[in-house]
């Protein structure tokens, strides 16, 4: 089914995911080179979706990893069952050392979400999310650079754990810092753009049917007319489908400009922001309109 | 030419025009070509970006190029790559390379007195004192080499990263329990781990219209070593418009950064525009830059020929996404002083630290007070200097 870039880009628009060809080209080298997939954008633009829609597609397991600043290989890969081991050791207490050295094997062992994805127990390949790199430190880029290489990792006390079958790993980044090149070379890198106005009007339709046809071009069209505002934060697709589900909500049939100015909290989410796009709103109404 | 002749030499072109195209995705790219309908122009051009692109900003330059190698290739005609001789900027590079490898070998070395290099101790107390914008030339080159002589560190943070440590902290419990799984379950030991201590990145915006020109530039003096140490400084510096200069300052000659950096960016008619150039910064790099407990520092006698609300907005945003805001003022150093231009005035409720910047001495302390700088950044309440 992901056979060719058309029928990838067919299986992602069943499972409600437009791409355009240049996501649906690195996605299907992605797969049939396994190589992982690294998407950077701004936010809201639908690099976490494309994962997600990857496991439904596949009916796989989708295992995710949330990056942080500290992350590091205990919270990310493995980490000791600290109170069972103690308790262990105090129920074996005094009787020799053989014992306790057990305290070290897998039943002892937390499995965190990168040990996970490469756990053999898999029937097939799971979808490896790794979300928002760019919140991890530098140092947690370079273990999964050593990673990504040969899906392996190497517990002292236990020994090597290698995938059976390789995770389809997506990695996403907002670009709130740069991730070093050496990792993005070994991915296929994709930039990920606002849509375009038809295709975000498909978008919408799709996610959000309820909403009329005509309402929907009205509100891409004001979204991608603010989108050219002069913000500190412009709305993504995600905001966009956060304020269509609104309005159906309210009931609103065709967009006014006390509609918009009520429920700009929807696109726009630092105050500078609405205060200076809220005087705009009539103007803007009646461009889309 | 077959395929493959073709890959390797769009490759070599990619990396001509600067990209980083590395021989393995170069060969991955190739390798790929065998899954797609390589007749497509739309195929192969996406599968080449996914390969060979690793940044958003150079999509633009790769689609030009593409565009050229593409168009040339299937007219049949050939396309020349000028001989390989390395082009004049790398020359100029290298030169500055030496440079920079004499100005770390001094670095290194140990430090020595320094009073006698004006001549005599009290010439040398003078210069200090000297205004920036009263130096003869002689006497830059004097201030410039102890600008560089400082030794200054950036207040630092706690990370959030865990590291072992000896003088405590919380339980290191994995190395606590093998220790003990050695001794019959009995902790002999105990080991710690604690929060990462890192400096704090800092973003330096510097004025260079005008009057301000003088000192913005021994400024940078003041944070190139840093730069060059690849630690966490960006540098921009703005009149009209704002230019980010930090690459040119780690592989070329400081002058000559910022002699083109200025050709750049000032428009002499048009006046300093701080607060568009702060909204610049605060659309394109805030978010990039602005993370994890950076310290923001604009140099600029605070004249704004722009709208002065804007400057306001602007320092407002910065000021609620830094740790600390420090303005340095060259003004702020003669006694009679006060920051009544309209522009500085806007500025002032947003500033943690007003310092003055006009003589060496006020450089020291500023470097005493960066590394002096609380953990914890406290209210907004500024202790400003006098």
């Amino acid at each position: 089914m992901f056979d060719s870039i058309e029928t990838t880009r067919e299986e992602l628009a069943r499972h409600s995911y437009i791409a355009d060809p240049g996501l649906a080209t690195s996605l299907f080298l992605a797969l049939k080179m396994e190589r992982p997939l690294f998407l950077e954008g701004e936010p809201g633009v639908g690099k976490t979706e494309v994962a997600k829609v990857l496991s439904r597609a596949f009916e796989t397991a989708l295992i995710r990893l949330q990056c942080y600043e500290g992350l590091d290989l205990s919270q990310a890969v493995y980490e000791w069952n600290y109170p069972r081991q103690l308790l262990e050791i105090q129920a074996h207490r005094g009787a020799g050392d053989a014992e306790v050295s057990d305290i070290f094997t897998e039943d002892f062992l937390l499995r965190r979400p990168l040990l996970q994805a490469i756990d053999d127990a898999h029937e097939r390949a799971p979808v490896l999310l790794i979300d928002e790199l760019d919140r991890a430190d530098e140092e947690f880029e370079s273990f999964l650079l050593e990673l990504l290489s040969d899906f392996q990792v190497t517990i002292p006390e236990i020994g090597t754990i290698r995938a059976r079958h390789k995770p389809l790993t997506v990695i996403t980044s907002n670009r709130t810092r740069e991730v070093h090149d050496a990792l993005k070379r070994r991915c296929i890198y994709h930039w990920i753009d606002y849509p375009s106005l038809e295709k975000e009007i498909e978008i919408v339709r799709r996610k959000v049917p309820e909403l009329t046809e005509q309402l929907s071009r009205q509100v891409v069209a004001f979204v991608q007319a603010v989108r050219d505002e002069d913000l500190y934060k412009l709305p993504g697709v995600s905001e966009t489908l956060d304020w269509a589900e609104a309005l159906t909500h309210l009931n609103t049939a065709r967009l006014a400009p006390e509609i918009v100015e009520s429920t700009l909290g929807f696109l726009l989410k630092y105050q500078d922001d609405v205060d200076r796009l809220r005087p705009r709103c009539e103007e803007l109404v009646a461009e889309v309109s | 030419m077959s395929l493959l002749e073709n890959v390797v030499l769009f490759g070599r072109l990619l990396r001509q025009a600067g990209l980083p195209v590395s021989p393995d995705q170069t060969r991955a790219f190739g390798r790929a070509l065998d899954w797609i309908d390589v007749g497509s122009r739309e195929q192969v051009f996406h599968t080449a970006r996914s390969f060979l692109v690793t940044r958003q900003e150079d999509l633009r330059l790769f689609a030009v190029i593409f565009e050229l190698f593409w168009s040339a290739h299937s007219q049949g005609t050939e396309l020349r790559l000028p001989r390989r001789q390395p082009p004049k900027a790398d020359l100029e590079r290298r030169s500055d390379l030496f440079e920079l490898i004499a100005g770390r070998a001094d670095a290194d070395a140990p430090e020595v007195e320094v009073g006698d290099r004006a001549g005599s101790f009290s010439a040398a107390e003078v210069l200090r004192h000297k205004d920036f914008s009263e130096l003869s030339e002689a006497e830059r080159e004097e201030v410039r080499r102890h600008i560089r002589d400082i030794r200054w560190r950036v207040s630092r943070r706690r990370s959030r990263r865990l590291v072992p440590n000896r003088r405590g902290g919380r339980l290191h419990l994995r190395r606590v329990l093998r220790d003990a799984a050695k001794h019959d379950g009995t902790p002999l030991r105990l080991r710690h781990l604690s929060r990462k201590i890192k400096d704090r990145p800092i973003v330096l915006l510097a004025d260079i219209s005008g009057s301000m020109e003088k000192y913005s530039r021994l400024l940078l003096h003041f944070f190139y070593g840093a730069i060059q140490g690849l630690r966490e400084v960006e540098c921009f510096v703005f009149g009209t418009r704002l230019t980010r200069i930090t690459e040119h300052l780690r592989v070329r000659n400081l002058e000559i950064a910022v002699e083109q950096a200025a050709r750049e960016i000032l428009d002499w008619s048009g006046g300093t525009r701080i607060g568009g150039s702060l909204a610049a910064f605060n659309r394109h790099w805030g978010r990039r830059l602005l993370r994890r407990g950076a310290l923001v520092i604009i140099v600029s006698d605070g004249w704004e020929r722009g709208d002065v609300s804007e400057l306001r907005r602007e320092m407002r945003y910065l000021s609620h996404r830094c740790h600390r805001l420090i303005w340095l003022n060259p003004h702020l150093g003669h006694p009679e002083y006060q920051p009544l231009v309209e522009g500085m005035a806007a500025a002032l409720p947003f500033i943690d630290d007003f310092l003055p910047v006009h003589n060496l001495r006020s450089l020291q302390d500023l470097a005493q007070a960066l590394d002096a700088l609380p953990e914890r950044r406290g209210s907004r309440a500024a202790v400003h200097a006098r």
